[in-house]
């Protein structure tokens, strides 16, 4: 008999989206996350093209209800790391990395973090925003939970500070916790692993990092979000002052057979133009300036929301790449080419935004030899057949979902969550339906 | 047993500065006269660019007699001047994988050039066959505290499929050799860009435009000295800053050679700095370490 049972590894919007679908029909659902809360990237990004609906606004509703579907069991800070059986009987293990808080005491009212003498760079907020050793990512984040980060932690063992203990009323800190292996019975798998942002600063040619007004997509959605650093007001994290002109880079990294990834990253064109819009609205005075190879917005209202960036916001998109970005009095200056009039162009920037490169998530390869199923050169899940089964992987009952198939936005993502939890529930109901079978012959 | 030289034409007539404290400054390296510059007894003009045309077979017809008088002193061939060195290198390149082109140059020129002497950087010398830490142990004046800055420029790194001697967008060589030295290489944003070359002839205005800019950047991020490897670098970023009935700015960089640089930390005799044919007199920069 075949246990009737998913597991959905990776709790982003993909994730989500599969383990609510296959809840939803009644089967259990374990979703393993190895972040201390769900919601993956999408829970960082201010608004979402090509509507501009707020992000939180529309995930936060979905994050809850994982939070509270008797059908999903979610477990966080977890990592699969072993898988035996086959498709209806795999035998899972997952390790449970301590969270040093207990899920069901702690009320995240927040009084250990305000006597937490630690202050860490908050990854939620990719580093704009200091956090606690102990602390919870975001004031949305499912399970609203505190977790004690043992890396900044002034020491656990042994125990050197202990004043989040004395300040939790209700004794919800356990020093003591340790990492944990659990084995689960499962059916079936979906793989919705993710992606994250090139880092390769040689590659890009760009001083990224070096300068704090350089920076990747994911910290400007920071910067731009209500609920991020600044509280959604537009500044230069170097002075605090309201950039007036600022360039964003495509391409960064993608489509770049020669010196970094040759393959197109696909949502940056529009995320580019999104950014430009987000930016005018908050900077009406300001400059956009785009450098583009060129521009790939095929998708339902994906072409207008561009046109819209260029026309309705002025904003400046120059074809060329971009040789070189340094600093000078305070600015910062780019160099590249723009390629329709053939001229040299030199900005004075006050912010640079990198459209660095989609790729897998960290883990993803370690992940993917866990479970038997392949990769590509770069590390993305391949398909059993990438057209006519792009949700299946090679072995019987684990199926794909989301970017760490490769480069994809967030409805796209959830489409194929949807289709891998069809293609779970299709395996589970023809299972039920040979067992009443069975039983109707009286096997 | 040193190396065959071929000092081409420049460091023969306006940068005889160069030859004079590169060849000391090899004499000097020790390894029992191994790294000696021995000049090609026979040799003429490189031709000065490569050619660029798909059959331009003229303009490779010096570069090869130059190769075929190599191959006759030994396996390889270093040179100083980096345009020189670019012409040489890229020639031996497209030669090594065009064999019907060097059968045609060796019909016309009635040599038999065999293909494959290897084209160096006397850098190269320096960075692969002395070694940084070994250099560094023959240096006997410190340039302890002298900010220099390391100026690439085009021809020593471009096109880096033929060339190769180092990263074209973020090379360390120079950055190497002043720390060897014991100054502090100072990075600046205009290390690769272009002097404007030739344009000091045909468009000075170009080339002045290009190189203020490049030692403006290099003086603002604190170099006091900039070197490079290139005789036509040296002019474009030295002559603009010369004495004009104005006078003088003080804000004035000098531009030495990297050899230069390495005969004043190696000790060697002031006769062989040739500073006096710099429109930036190098004595008040250098005189900082000691």
């Amino acid at each position: 008999m075949a246990h009737y049972r998913a597991l959905v590894i990776g709790a982003g919007i993909g994730g989500m989206q599969a383990a609510l679908d296959i809840a939803d029909s009644g089967y259990e659902v374990i979703l393993v996350e190895k972040d201390p809360s769900i919601g993956g990237h999408m829970a960082q990004l201010s608004e979402t093209f090509p509507t501009l609906d707020c992000s939180q606004c529309i995930l936060t509703p979905r994050t809850v209800e994982v939070g509270q579907h008797p059908n999903i069991r979610m477990l966080t800070l977890s990592e699969v790391v072993g898988v035996e059986g086959q498709v209806g009987d795999f035998r899972v293990r997952v390790l449970r990395h301590p969270r040093y808080v207990i899920e069901d005491k702690c009320t995240a009212c927040g009084d250990c973090a305000e006597v937490c003498p630690v202050v860490v760079p908050n990854e939620f907020d990719r580093g704009l925003a200091a956090r606690r050793a102990i602390y919870i990512p975001h004031p949305q984040a499912v399970p609203a939970v505190y977790r004690l980060d043992p890396n900044a932690c002034l020491g656990l063992f042994p125990l050197a500070c202990g004043k989040c203990g004395e300040a939790c009323e209700r004794q919800a800190i356990d020093y003591d916790m340790a990492p944990e292996t659990i084995e689960l019975d499962v059916g079936a798998i979906v793989v919705a692993t993710g992606y994250e942002l090139y880092q390769d600063e040689a590659v890009m040619a760009y001083a990224y990092m070096d300068h704090p007004d350089v920076m990747d997509g994911l910290e400007f959605e920071r910067l731009l979000s209500a609920s991020g650093p600044t509280g959604g007001k537009l500044v230069r994290p170097s002075d605090g002052k309201v950039p007036k002109e600022v360039v964003f880079i495509q391409c960064a990294g993608s489509r770049n057979p020669e010196h970094g990834l040759p393959y197109c990253s696909k949502i940056c064109c529009m995320y580019t133009a999104k950014h430009a819009i987000l930016y005018k609205h908050r900077v009406h005075d300001g400059q956009v300036y785009v450098f583009y190879i060129d521009i790939r917005a095929g998708g339902k209202g994906y072409e207008e929301f561009v046109t819209r960036a260029m026309e309705e916001d002025d904003t400046v998109y120059i074809r060329g790449r971009v040789s070189k970005v340094f600093s000078r009095d305070g600015k910062v200056i780019v160099w590249g080419v723009d390629t329709l009039t053939e001229r040299k162009v030199e900005i004075a920037a006050d912010m640079v935004v990198v459209a660095a490169a989609i790729v897998p998530s960290t883990g993803s390869k370690a992940l993917a030899e866990v479970l038997g199923i392949s990769v590509d050169e770069f590390g993305f899940y391949a398909a059993s057949d990438a057209e006519m089964t792009p949700m299946q992987s090679g072995v019987p009952g684990i199926f794909l979902a989301g970017a760490g198939l490769g480069p994809q936005d967030i409805p796209e993502t959830v489409a194929q969550a949807s289709g891998a939890a069809a293609k779970v529930l299709a395996f589970f109901g023809a299972e039920r339906a040979e067992e009443r079978a069975e039983e109707a012959l009286g096997v | 047993m040193g190396i065959p030289y071929y000092p081409g034409c420049t460091l023969s007539t306006k940068a005889k500065n160069y030859d004079r404290s590169g060849r000391a400054v090899a004499a000097a390296l020790g390894g029992e006269g191994r790294f000696e510059l021995e000049e090609l007894p026979e040799w003429q003009c490189c031709g000065a660019t490569f050619p660029l045309m798909l059959d331009d077979s003229m303009a490779l017809i010096a570069p090869t007699r130059i190769l075929y008088q190599a191959q006759q002193a030994g396996e390889r061939v270093v040179t100083l001047c980096a345009i020189c060195f670019n012409v040489l290198r890229r020639s031996q390149a497209l030669l090594e994988r065009d064999p019907e082109m060097l059968e045609r140059i060796n019909w016309f020129t009635e040599q038999e050039y065999c293909g494959d002497v290897r084209v160096a950087h006397f850098l190269e010398v320096l960075r692969d066959d002395v070694g940084w830490e070994a250099l560094a142990e023959r240096v006997v004046r410190p340039l302890t505290g002298l900010r220099v800055a390391p100026y690439y420029g085009c021809l020593l790194l471009r096109p880096y499929d033929e060339i190769g001697l180092d990263d074209p967008e973020d090379p360390v060589i120079l950055h190497d050799l002043v720390r060897a030295l014991g100054a502090e290489p100072v990075d600046f944003p205009y290390n690769i860009e272009c002097c404007g070359s030739y344009l000091t002839v045909k468009d000075p205005q170009v080339s002045e435009t290009l190189s203020k800019d490049i030692v403006a950047s290099a003086r603002e991020h604190g170099a006091q000295a900039i070197i490079t490897a290139c005789p036509l670098c040296q002019f474009n970023l030295d002559y603009p800053q010369r004495e004009t009935e104005a006078g003088r700015t003080g804000n004035e960089i000098p531009i030495l050679y990297f050899t230069q640089l390495m005969a004043v930390a190696l000790g060697l005799p002031e006769e062989t700095w040739g500073f006096e044919d710099h429109y930036v007199p190098p004595y008040e920069a250098m005189k900082v370490p000691f």
